[in-house]
């Protein structure tokens, strides 16, 4: 004990024996920590960057510029009211400086050019990370415990999700991940609440599988639960990776608990298609292939995707459902998008035909099932309760489920301390949202999601839209969020209205807001076009087109539909903007005609994407105009000219500024133009 | 006793320590050189089959995977020959290297960084004299602005200006008098100030005394929109595109 204590109480007397010397220690040591502060500062890693730019920037031409604008020190970007309080700026200096985009290596680079500026919202509002923090580990956090990473640049369109809840022109990525949550049916059994209140809502519902033993076979049923892709590689199920036993269940419960809809199964019809190659061009000739997409020998899929696949329909649908359904879709479903196409004996028996070849002989060649015991139904409706099987299809005696998944309003938000990854995972949120849409099971035994096939950039798509969901976007202030239209319920009225449900209008043609994006929007189309020429297309759908390979088909229309439709639009569909007879339709004198047609072949050459002469006109970007003069209004013509947008806003035909008189006189060519065999067409 | 003892103890555990050290490098030797599987062929030469010269997002996974070929000095194919694909920082390939299939490909997806720009990646492979052959390839990451540029080139030029036709969609190139220039064409295009090409958009092609087959889009397209498509046609260029200032400013 005492040796040890000896050169201690040694080193306290050489120390502070003198209490000179003592007072000289103490004021060194002070003087040692009075230092580590500044010195901290001075070596701090903000400092070393900005060095590092001062000295980038010596060596260019617009040094002087560069040098003025640095600001030393620590800069910051504050916001209290959207929580942001952001120092990237005091590394990445050279974010505004136009002429840095050529720089290699951050943090020196100029941001590009986006329609925000970083003084507006900060850095951390779309690129996530620890905006107070002055060290790039920090704020960038490498380190894999911290909450907010720095989101991978492949995510960044999220960032704009969270104030823009509509689509955005610059987003497609954002975009294609929010159709596909509500078109893949997400939404059905997770809730996404929107910060307005409302709810993410499904685009697509699934068929009901209340009559389903109409349509379809046991068998069929059994082999589409056990892979759905196998039967149709573009189909939206998903694969619930079922046990045989199991889905045996179920399909005997389906079959079981189905009831039968008067008059959605038809006897045989008595007619037999008296050309093979009738039902190709019948289903060319109905545009079936605008909605269905079939696959090809080289096993591409050709088609829309508006309808379902239908390469193996002839393996699935009982041919007197098939019957009744090309008769009257209605009849089974009557919400389906799908046309009543008013066909005649030997068109739907020719169609029928041609879609019960489309199958594959050895696709229900290994399904096998004894008859349904009680037990097993039991079994089934259980099985179908517990896979929330009526979150998506409406099943007779079953409700859909509410909550029956994890809510997803704050998924892209979410503390990754409450996450359980995979092992060999990297531990970020974005990897945790895509590996979950990738392979759902893999997490915990005994999870329900299903198992879909979606290509990697679909599940990128889905994980920026689901990183929009997060604590910001739910508390965003409401005067910076831009929120989404209303969703559009309109319904025309009347028999008028009866007729367009049951044509299913507005599948490819919107309508005040509602419908689909495949054909023109006919909100205005009273003001827009002759009646005379209306009936005309309704009886013969000819194409104003002829790139197009999608055409309005043929309803067979019998002529009080037509006329009643006709009424209706003309009369409904005006736009407010002008009145449709402010214009004259005829009546135009000839200098004007020529002075147009002048205006139309020199000064504007509208011949390079329309054809008015089919001698000497090839451009098609744009319609057909050599029939124009019968078909449009003359007041549509003088005002589309004008400003084709203000008219149909998006529409790719440029503006082009022209005076009154050179519209009225460009009007007066085009009206002119009655079409081919007419009088005015000769000249 | 109980000193004697502790040093053994510790002695033990350095022992152990540096064992498990020793262990854990070898480990790590061998894992390295285990990385890519051994190859069963040797070729002489590698072609880029598909997937240079895409267009895609920074950070994002470009539409086709990049697939190279292995051949040997007659050309043929060559199975199992091992490739590692590299690139910049920033740039990640699934998978970085592997063995070619039997038609002597091998196809990788490239995730392009999160900065915008020209990305040259390489393939390599090793001949069976260890001399290393690589073919370089070129793509293209877009920045917000340029994937805006690339949208509207989509909606309102690429019908006349793409003279490629799909069944979806059918270019009017054939059909125009006087022929416009693809945007890639560096040589015609680069030669044009970023003024020139604003003012034959805005006021259409007689503004530079061209065809008045190009139209005007000042009063249908923003100031924004249209920067943002001459940003695209100039990140697209080929021969890239060289800002004027640019070799001042390099210096």
């Amino acid at each position: 004990m005492q040796s040890s204590n000896q050169p201690r109480s040694s080193l306290r007397t050489k120390l502070f024996g003198d209490p000179l010397r003592a007072f000289a220690v103490v004021s060194a040591v002070l003087l040692v920590l009075l230092a580590i502060a500044p010195a901290k500062n001075h070596f701090s890693e903000w400092r070393h960057y900005q060095k590092g730019y001062l000295r980038m920037i010596r060596s260019r031409g617009e040094a002087v510029t560069l040098q003025r604008h640095f600001q030393p020190g620590i800069q910051q970007i504050w916001h209290p009211d959207i929580g942001v309080t952001d120092r990237c700026t005091s590394c990445h200096v050279g974010l505004k400086e136009t002429s840095l985009t050529d720089v290699k290596f951050q943090p020196y680079r100029k941001h590009p050019v986006i329609p925000h500026t970083t003084e507006q919202y900060g850095c951390v509002m779309c690129h996530r990370g620890q905006g107070a923090a002055t060290t790039v580990e920090e704020a960038h956090s490498s380190t894999l415990a911290w909450e907010q990473p720095i989101l991978p640049a492949l995510y960044i369109e999220s960032g704009c999700g969270q104030c823009h809840r509509a689509n955005l022109e610059g987003t497609p990525q954002l975009n294609q991940g929010r159709a596909l949550l509500a078109r893949y049916g997400c939404v059905q059994c997770h809730t996404i609440k929107l910060p307005d209140g409302g709810m993410m809502q499904a685009t697509q519902d699934a068929p009901s599988l209340s009559h389903i033993a109409d349509k379809t076979t046991r068998e069929w049923i059994f082999a589409w639960l056990k892979d759905p892709q196998s039967y149709a590689a573009s189909a939206t199920m998903p694969n619930f990776k079922l046990k045989d036993d199991d889905i045996r269940d179920i399909s005997a419960f389906l079959t079981a608990n189905s009831t039968p809809v008067a008059g959605d199964t038809l006897p045989p019809i008595n007619q037999k298609a008296a050309d093979p190659t009738a039902g190709a061009s019948l289903y060319g000739e109905s545009f079936c292939a605008s909605c269905h997409a079939v696959q090809n020998a080289a096993g591409n899929l050709v088609g829309g995707n508006v309808g379902p696949e239908l390469t193996r329909i002839g393996n699935k649908a009982k041919p007197e459902w098939v019957r009744a359904w090309i008769r009257n879709p209605r009849t089974y479903d009557p919400g389906t998008q799908m046309p009543h196409y008013r066909f005649n004996d030997q068109q739907v028996a020719t169609m029928e035909g041609f879609l019960l070849a489309k199958s594959d002989s050895d696709f229900l060649a290994n399904v096998h099932l004894d008859p349904a015991t009680p037990e097993q139904i039991a079994h089934g409706k259980s099985l179908v309760m517990e896979y929330g099987c009526s979150s998506c299809h409406e099943i007779a005696g079953i409700k859909k489920p509410e909550n029956f998944a994890p809510e997803l309003t704050r998924i892209g938000g979410k503390s990754i301390s409450q996450l359980i990854f995979l092992p060999g995972m990297s531990h970020t949120l974005p990897d945790y949202i895509a590996g979950k849409i990738r392979q759902p099971r893999a997490f915990a035994p005994g999870l329900k999601m299903p198992q879909y096939s979606f290509t990697p950039t679909q599940i990128d798509a889905l994980t920026t839209a689901l990183l929009a969901q997060n604590d910001r976007a739910q508390s965003m202030p409401p005067t910076l969020t831009v929120p989404a239209p209303p969703r559009s319920h309109y319904r025309p009225a009347g028999k008028a209205g009866q007729i367009m449900s049951d044509l299913a209008c507005f599948s490819c043609h919107a309508i005040n807001g509602r419908g689909g994006d495949m054909a023109p929007d006919l909100t205005w189309e009273g003001s827009s076009v002759q009646r005379k020429w209306l009936e005309d297309f309704f009886r013969n759908p000819g194409t104003l087109r002829p790139a197009l390979i999608r055409r309005m088909p043929k309803f067979n229309l019998t002529s009080e539909e037509i006329s009643t439709l006709s009424d209706y639009i003309m009369t409904v569909y005006q736009t407010p903007e002008f009145d449709r007879d402010s214009m004259p339709e005829s009546g135009y004198s000839a200098t004007q005609i020529e002075e147009g047609k002048q205006l139309y072949y020199s000064k504007y050459a509208c011949q390079s994407c329309h054809i008015v002469d089919v001698k000497s006109d090839k451009g098609y970007i744009g319609p057909t105009l050599t029939g124009v003069g019968s078909r449009l209004t003359a007041s549509w013509i003088y005002h589309w000219l004008k400003n084709p947008q203000a008219l149909r806003p998006g529409t790719v035909e440029p503006n082009r500024n022209m005076s009154d008189d050179e519209a009225k006189s460009l009007t007066a060519f085009l009206v002119a133009q009655k079409g081919p065999g007419t009088k005015e067409a000769k000249k | 006793m109980m000193t004697k003892q502790t040093p053994l103890a510790v002695n033990v555990l350095c022992l152990f320590v540096c064992g498990l050290m020793l262990a854990a490098s070898g480990c790590a030797r061998q894992s390295a050189s285990a990385a890519g599987p051994t190859p069963s062929g040797f070729g002489s030469t590698i072609v880029e089959s598909s997937g240079g010269k895409q267009i895609g997002a920074a950070g994002s996974i470009l539409p086709q995977p990049l697939v190279v070929q292995v051949n040997d000095d007659q050309g043929n194919a060559v199975a199992g020959a091992a490739v590692t694909f590299s690139g910049p920082s920033g740039v990640t390939f699934d998978p970085p290297s592997g063995l070619t299939d039997s038609s002597g490909q091998l196809s990788t997806n490239v995730i392009l960084g999160g900065m915008a720009g020209r990305y040259q990646l390489v393939a390599s492979t090793m001949t069976k004299a260890q001399k290393k052959v690589e073919i370089k390839s070129e793509e293209i990451a877009l920045d917000y602005q340029r994937r805006l540029g690339q949208l509207l080139d989509d909606k309102y030029c690429s019908r006349c200006h793409n003279p490629e036709s799909t069944p979806e969609r059918v270019s009017n190139f054939d059909n125009l008098e006087v022929k416009p220039h693809a945007f890639s064409e560096g040589d015609t295009l680069n030669k044009m100030s970023d003024a020139d090409l604003l003012s034959i958009i805005s006021h259409g092609g007689p503004a530079l005394n061209k065809s008045p087959l190009m139209p005007p889009y000042g009063y249908t397209l923003s100031k924004t929109e249209m920067q943002a498509l001459i940003a695209y046609i100039r990140m697209i260029s080929d021969p890239p595109y060289q800002a004027p200032g640019m070799v001042y400013a390099q210096k």
